[in-house]
């Protein structure tokens, strides 16, 4: 069964439509690309599914658990967004890491939050709170940036700031996790590193939909691919297939003016 | 010539019209010090007041399923009452000098009757109220400024990570905020020092009204114009030290962009 169901979602900002009917699946374990030209909705969607905004109709569901339906006003309430984002973890075109914060409790500062929650917390805080730190510390590992959990945003790289805010994401352990155009922000030269991490993610089978400008990095990363315009989703199909040799002519037109650039 | 100053501070007059200054200054400080410590709350609730986007009409309407058409309609919907009062409030307290409001509060009648007004400092609570009111206005704005600066973006980025909104305002926002508002906040503290001496028109005996009144006449003393001249050494000191502080904390806060 598959682990998001995105069904009929319509998305206005007053009389302009910028989504239009969109539904697609997606199983675990998978990895979607949604590509598409600015202004094509691709970023509206993400932000329905992370409910940043809420659409007009359509219904999303997660493990089969209805989050939002349009119809049905209990699926909206205030209280529960809350839990229901929880499910979903967001990377941001524009990192928006806490610059406050140490990059270690850029990490940690929201499961410690939510630790407060926990009836045990007042018994076992040191322990719980230790553990959280432990988790922190292995994410940013990972994200090989051990020697930089006690810098402050502003002292990394716009590559380096996006793999915290990778590992920020992670350290929920969302069901399905989202990239807002997660390259678009750095230089050239610092987008590797990025995508080597998002690459390695993939490889461990973690369930995400990336929306991105990089076309080869989606035909190598992604397992699907969704080619969006105009608010509608043109053309879904296997990675490789819908960059390599697409079907729909608009999705053709648009890899063709894009290779160009490059 | 340091035996002519050291003349000078020894003299029994000039000993009586110092300690006379000191007394005033320190009203002065408890002024400046009450019209903060409440001024800095207040302005901060007006502030989040003002950016209220509660419509209750709207709410109303909405869940009795009226779709508002006329004009006069859409616009009752979209009125947001908490946030027109206290934009309404602002408008009154800047719009007004300082020192009619210090004399409305004082002497207005009845005003007296709203507050507990023991005649030993009523002077004190008038002019407290009335300098807490006025910077709270003016606070409020300068958080509203501060609070608007902080990008959206890092809203959205607690809001995702599951965090409530009072813990996006308080472990979020807050401290982006006040390091925007340091600067201009330093603005308003340093004129708050000197606006202190705007409450001798109810004549609370602060430290200028201190220095004018060796000319009219104090403990015998009378025609003598340096007591005046000479509270400017006390404006100065304090405005110093809190220019310092404030400086201070201003770099403090330099840790991050």
């Amino acid at each position: 069964m598959a682990i998001l169901e995105v069904h009929n979602i319509e998305k206005h900002f007053g009389p302009t439509r910028v989504l239009e009917d969109i539904s697609f699946d997606l199983e675990k374990g998978q990895a979607l690309a949604i590509i598409g030209s600015s202004g094509s909705g691709k970023t509206t969607l993400l932000r329905c599914l992370n409910f940043l905004e809420t659409p007009d109709q359509g219904r999303i569901v997660v493990g089969g658990e209805t989050l939002y339906d349009a119809d049905d006003p209990a699926t909206q309430r205030e209280s529960q967004v809350r839990k229901k984002r929880l499910h979903f973890g967001l990377v941001f075109q524009s990192f928006n890491l806490f610059p406050q914060y140490t990059a270690l409790k850029n990490v940690t500062l929201a499961k410690e939050l939510l630790s407060q929650e926990r009836p045990d917390f007042k018994q076992n805080k040191k322990a719980i709170l230790e553990e959280i730190q432990a988790e922190g510390r292995e994410l940013l590992a990972k994200m090989g940036l051990s020697d930089r959990e006690s810098h402050y945003p502003c002292q990394l790289s716009g590559g380096q700031q996006q793999r915290v805010a990778i590992a920020r994401a992670l350290a929920l352990q969302p069901d399905i996790l989202c990239f807002d155009e997660p390259t678009s922000a750095l230089d050239p030269e610092l987008t590797g590193e990025v995508l080597k991490v998002i690459r390695s993610l993939a490889e461990q089978k973690t369930t995400m939909i990336i929306v991105t400008h990089e076309m080869a990095f989606a035909r190598d990363v992604a397992d699907e691919v969704i080619f969006m315009d105009g608010g509608v989703i043109v053309e879904k199909g296997p990675a490789r297939q819908v960059i390599e040799d697409p079907r729909e002519e608009r999705t053709r037109q648009f890899l063709s003016r894009y290779a160009q650039e490059q | 010539m340091f035996q002519s100053i050291y003349d000078f501070f020894s003299n029994p007059q000039t000993q009586t019209v110092l300690s006379a200054l000191n007394s005033g200054f320190l009203v002065t400080l408890q002024l400046f010090v009450i019209t903060l410590a409440g001024a800095l709350p207040l302005g901060l609730l007006i502030s989040l007041g003002s950016m209220n986007r509660m419509r209750p009409f709207g709410w109303i309407a909405r869940h009795l399923g009226i779709i508002p058409r006329r004009r006069v309609a859409v616009w009752i919907c979209s009125f947001r009452p908490v946030s027109a009062i206290c934009r309404l409030l602002v408008w009154i307290i800047r719009g007004t000098p300082l020192v009619l409001q210090i004399i409305a509060l004082y002497y207005v009648p009845g005003i007296e009757k709203w507050f507990y007004w023991p005649s030993s400092n009523g002077r004190m609570i008038a002019v407290c109220l009335a300098f807490i009111l006025n910077y709270a206005c003016y606070f409020s704005e300068i958080y509203r400024g501060g609070i608007q600066g902080v990008p959206v973006g890092q809203q959205e980025a607690g809001q995702v990570l599951g965090m409530t909104k009072g813990q996006i305002f308080f472990k979020v926002t807050l401290l982006q905020m006040v390091k925007r508002i340091v600067p201009p906040m330093s603005n308003e503290i340093i004129t708050l020092v000197k606006d202190t001496s705007l409450a001798r028109v109810i004549a609370l005996q602060e430290v200028i009204w201190m220095g004018e009144s060796f000319m009219k006449g104090n403990s015998g003393i009378s025609g003598l114009t340096w007591p005046l001249f000479f509270t400017a050494v006390y404006y100065l000191i304090f405005s110093g030290v809190a220019t310092i502080l404030l400086g201070r904390l201003e770099k403090k806060l330099n840790y991050f962009q």
